[in-house]
């Protein structure tokens, strides 16, 4: 009955192609991304270089490979950063409902969502310069409200439920609640936020570093590839689009599995498609 | 009614107040000397104290604070380090490019998410329906600065249709038009294809309804029915999410007007940084913040108007 959705095998498919890519670029690339080797420049795709090169002489494959590297790393500790921080303070706001805190952490949430972020992050790492830690700050800031709201939706309506007045009952504290109760049952929730929170984060990765704000050279990522294509555009079309084609692969993947994981995890969602 | 606007207007002007802290604290206070920050690595320490004493940061951070804010209210800006005009004319100058582009891809974007969801929703597991959300699915995924610069690459470089970037000036409003339609479509397909499911979940969400069927039992059809009364109820999420798109695409220009070379906000913000121009930065960040919030107080509001369960809240 529980059949695994189409979306999620191709999204998970997509997304191992690309995870494997970057922890391979680790051990081994086909040619080192850092050599600038003039005599190599701008050879077509075939022969010793499988995509080519572009106007630096560096292997594109190679740079599409830590690329992703480059591009996992910063939205899954931007992720990270939203879990840890809006999680707990999602959790704090519905356990304390109606309070001063719960307020306060709202109008907060409210607050950072008004903020365009795409602005605020090129402000945070225009003025404490552009790094892949600075590009991960600010993506990160904008994933808690996103947690924080999930985090407290989920756990309104179980607060409510049979089973969490029974662990009041039975003297439990809201701290003990929120974390034995509350936590393993929005679980379901949060991965599949997580997903598209990961998809968005390399999007803003791409952006940023597409102005110049992300990782820093010699890093290879998407976002520079393609802003280094653009003068070359003209004569070289296929520098661009590579690393645009990689970005929507990623991205793409990421989205049907979180579509995937969401009809698999909910099945009220489930059921209401049938 | 009047009470709801009230409350909503108390809660815009704190978000305003909070704001403009967050920002002025983030520029200001926090990387140390912004005098120093501004002229670079070759400074002296005279340039610097009479950068500071212009810029009045001799004051406390309270007397700055106010200053910058107090002036904005009656539209002193401040004025630019590098460019040596009023930040308030630089504005009025480039608003007029990011306003129209921001405007032409929401037209854009809700012209071909529209009609994209009402067939998916009335063909709904259909080959249609699964193609369309097949596509707008890839629509998501394309970064918006990837698909201008194959827009470029197709329609200026190979077909020359159109100007690979640039803008052609409001004399001649046509040419400006066309100059706007390529940055409009990069910035229109995400938000169109977020807005097509958005439509599409909405639709099916009402036509499940009980007066629809009611609508159908007194013999309307499917098409009156969806037309007079799924269309007017399904457009509560669909007008958040365009409200919500409208501040999006006023600063998602910031990188699609890079790309084009056109003279607007985000390009001007974008200069500021790599200029080191704090003056401009901060009033264009807090411009854009102030229009997102006041877009977003208007779709409150507008709801409240249209579905007077939500004033109770």
């Amino acid at each position: 009955m529980n059949r695994v959705p189409t979306s999620f095998l191709i999204g998970a498919a997509l997304s191992v192609v690309f995870v494997a890519a970057a922890a391979l670029s680790f051990l081994w690339t086909p040619h080192d991304v850092t050599s600038l080797v003039i005599a190599n420049r701008l050879q077509p795709a075939g022969g010793d270089f499988v995509l080519g090169t572009d106007q630096f002489g560096r292997d594109l494959l190679s740079m599409l490979m830590v690329g992703a590297r480059t591009s996992i790393a910063v939205a899954l500790v931007a992720v990270g950063i939203g879990i840890t921080l809006g999680v707990p303070l999602g959790l704090a706001a519905a356990a304390a409902r109606g309070s001063l805190l719960d307020e306060v952490i709202m109008r907060g949430n409210d607050l950072i969502f008004a903020f365009p972020s795409l602005v605020i992050a090129i402000l945070i790492t225009a003025v404490y310069g552009p790094s892949a830690t600075n590009a991960i700050i600010a993506i990160g800031i904008f994933n808690i409200p996103v947690f924080a709201r999930v985090a407290r939706g989920g756990a309104l309506s179980l607060w409510t439920l049979d089973y969490v007045l029974a662990a009041r009952t039975a003297g439990k504290g809201r701290l003990r609640i929120s974390a034995e109760h509350i936590l393993p049952n929005i679980a379901n929730l949060l991965i599949v936020q997580a997903t598209i929170q990961f998809s968005l984060g390399v999007l803003a990765e791409a952006a940023l570093s597409y102005v110049g704000l992300g990782a820093q050279p010699p890093l290879p990522s998407w976002g520079r590839m393609l802003s280094d294509a653009q003068t070359m555009i003209y004569s070289h079309p296929m520098l661009a689009i590579l690393p645009g084609m990689a970005i929507v692969m990623m991205v793409l993947g990421l989205n049907l599995m979180g579509d995937g994981l969401r009809d698999m995890l909910d099945p009220r969602l489930r059921r209401r498609r049938q | 009614m009047l009470r709801y606007i009230l409350s909503r207007l108390l809660s815009l002007c704190l978000s305003l107040i909070a704001a403009s802290v967050v920002i002025f604290g983030v520029i200001e206070v926090i990387p140390g000397d912004p005098a120093a920050f501004m002229l670079g690595l070759n400074a002296t320490d005279a340039n610097i104290a009479a950068l500071r004493a212009e810029l009045g940061l001799d004051g406390t951070v309270v007397a700055r604070y106010w200053g910058w804010v107090s002036g904005m209210m009656t539209g002193d800006f401040g004025i630019s380090y590098t460019y040596r005009v009023s930040v308030s004319d630089l504005i009025l100058d480039r608003i007029w490019i990011s306003l129209p582009l921001a405007i032409y891809a929401l037209i854009l974007s809700t012209l071909i998410a529209f009609p994209i969801g009402l067939i998916a929703a009335s063909a709904r597991g259909t080959l249609a329906d699964y193609g369309i959300m097949g596509g707008t699915q890839l629509g998501i995924a394309v970064p918006n600065f990837w698909f201008a610069m194959l827009l470029v690459l197709l329609f200026a470089v190979n077909l020359r249709w159109f100007s690979a970037g640039g803008f052609a000036g409001w004399d001649n409003p046509a040419a400006a038009v066309k100059s706007l339609t390529l940055p409009a479509i990069a910035l229109a397909l995400p938000q169109a294809s977020i807005l097509a499911r958005v439509m599409r979940s909405a639709l099916l969400d009402t036509l499940g309804q009980d007066y629809i069927r009611t609508a159908r039992a007194k013999g309307l059809t499917r098409r009156q029915a969806v037309l007079r009364h799924a269309l007017r109820n399904a457009m509560i999420p669909v007008l958040t999410i365009i409200g919500l798109q409208f501040s999006f695409l006023l600063a998602g220009a910031i990188i699609i007007e890079n790309v084009f070379f056109l003279p607007g906000l985000g390009r001007l913000i974008f200069q500021g940084i790599t200029q080191r121009d704090l003056i401009v930065v901060e009033s264009v960040t807090m411009l854009l913040v102030f229009a997102v919030i006041l877009v977003t107080f208007l779709v409150d509001i507008a709801y409240a108007a249209v579905d007077p369960r939500l004033r109770r809240r």
